[in-house]
């Protein structure tokens, strides 16, 4: 079992690489169990989320359209 | 993709006659830039020019819609070039004080098994589409953005908002990948760990 902190790493390398099959597998599993790491991989994809919004309205941030 | 209703009337030298369109995405250009590249002359510079390049280009939109994605395109890879013309005089493998800092708040989220302490276990957020639809949230995620260690954020903005590949950032900033991923992770963690408290922690009570 893969500690949070090493999760926090994988969820984080996992916006920027492909995640080996190993990777995948344990971090499956921590995630499965792990309520808190589940809130951390959403709140990066929350974070992703807004950056790309932020990317693609120049004139109004807060994009209602 | 073009939408209806407020089209802008296409003249024979195209939609950029309509100078009050350039002047209505100007302010949110600059503080795109400057949010950027931390540098507010060099930030009009690259908006001047991304507006010189839009006006010399601009044929054939028959959306405002349309125009607006592309002058954003423009002033993306304007902003690009600045960064990779930039990027060679920083010494990026230098890491500031402030950079340490944000591996010691990362490392104190944790008890010593490496789990997280119980006063730092991330929290829901909800529904992100909730806040992505306040103003408020924008400002607080702007002043997160905006707290980020200069070299930390340059990275995460290449990343995140230019949307460059890892391999082009090392490349650029000629650091490894393993360095690259360390600094996106970290830039991640302080931007979470801001929000949190800034915005879920006060604006939004989830739990």
């Amino acid at each position: 079992m893969i500690s949070c902190k090493e999760v926090s790493r994988l969820v984080s390398a996992s916006l920027d690489r492909p995640l080996t099959l190993r990777e995948r597998f344990w971090l499956r599993l921590h995630l499965w169990r792990c309520r808190s790491c589940g809130n951390f991989a959403e709140q990066m994809n929350a974070m992703r989320a807004a950056m790309r919004r932020l990317a693609r309205s120049p004139d109004d941030p807060p994009d209602r359209g | 993709m073009q939408r209806g209703g407020n089209a802008v009337t296409e003249g024979q030298d195209g939609v950029i006659m309509d100078d009050g369109l350039l002047r209505a995405l100007r302010p949110g250009m600059i503080r795109f830039a400057r949010l950027q590249l931390r540098d507010d002359e060099l930030a009009e510079d690259v908006v001047q020019d991304a507006l010189m390049a839009a006006m010399a280009g601009a044929k054939g939109f028959a959306g405002r819609a349309a125009f607006n994605t592309w002058v954003l395109a423009i002033l993306r890879n304007k902003i690009a070039d600045a960064i990779r013309l930039r990027s060679r005089s920083i010494n990026i493998s230098a890491l500031a004080p402030e950079e340490e800092g944000l591996d010691q708040a990362f490392e104190a989220l944790f008890k010593p098994n490496a789990h997280w302490s119980p006063q730092s276990r991330p929290r829901d957020w909800g529904d992100p589409e909730d806040s992505l639809q306040r103003d408020q949230f924008w400002i607080v995620f702007e002043a997160c953005l905006k707290h980020l260690p200069e070299n930390t954020s340059r990275i995460f903005m290449m990343r995140e908002f230019l949307e460059f590949d890892t391999s082009e950032i090392c490349k650029e900033l000629a650091i490894s990948s393993g360095n690259c991923h360390v600094i996106l992770h970290r830039a991640r963690n302080a931007l979470r760990g801001c929000l949190e408290q800034s915005w879920f922690d006060k604006g939004e009570q989830t739990c």
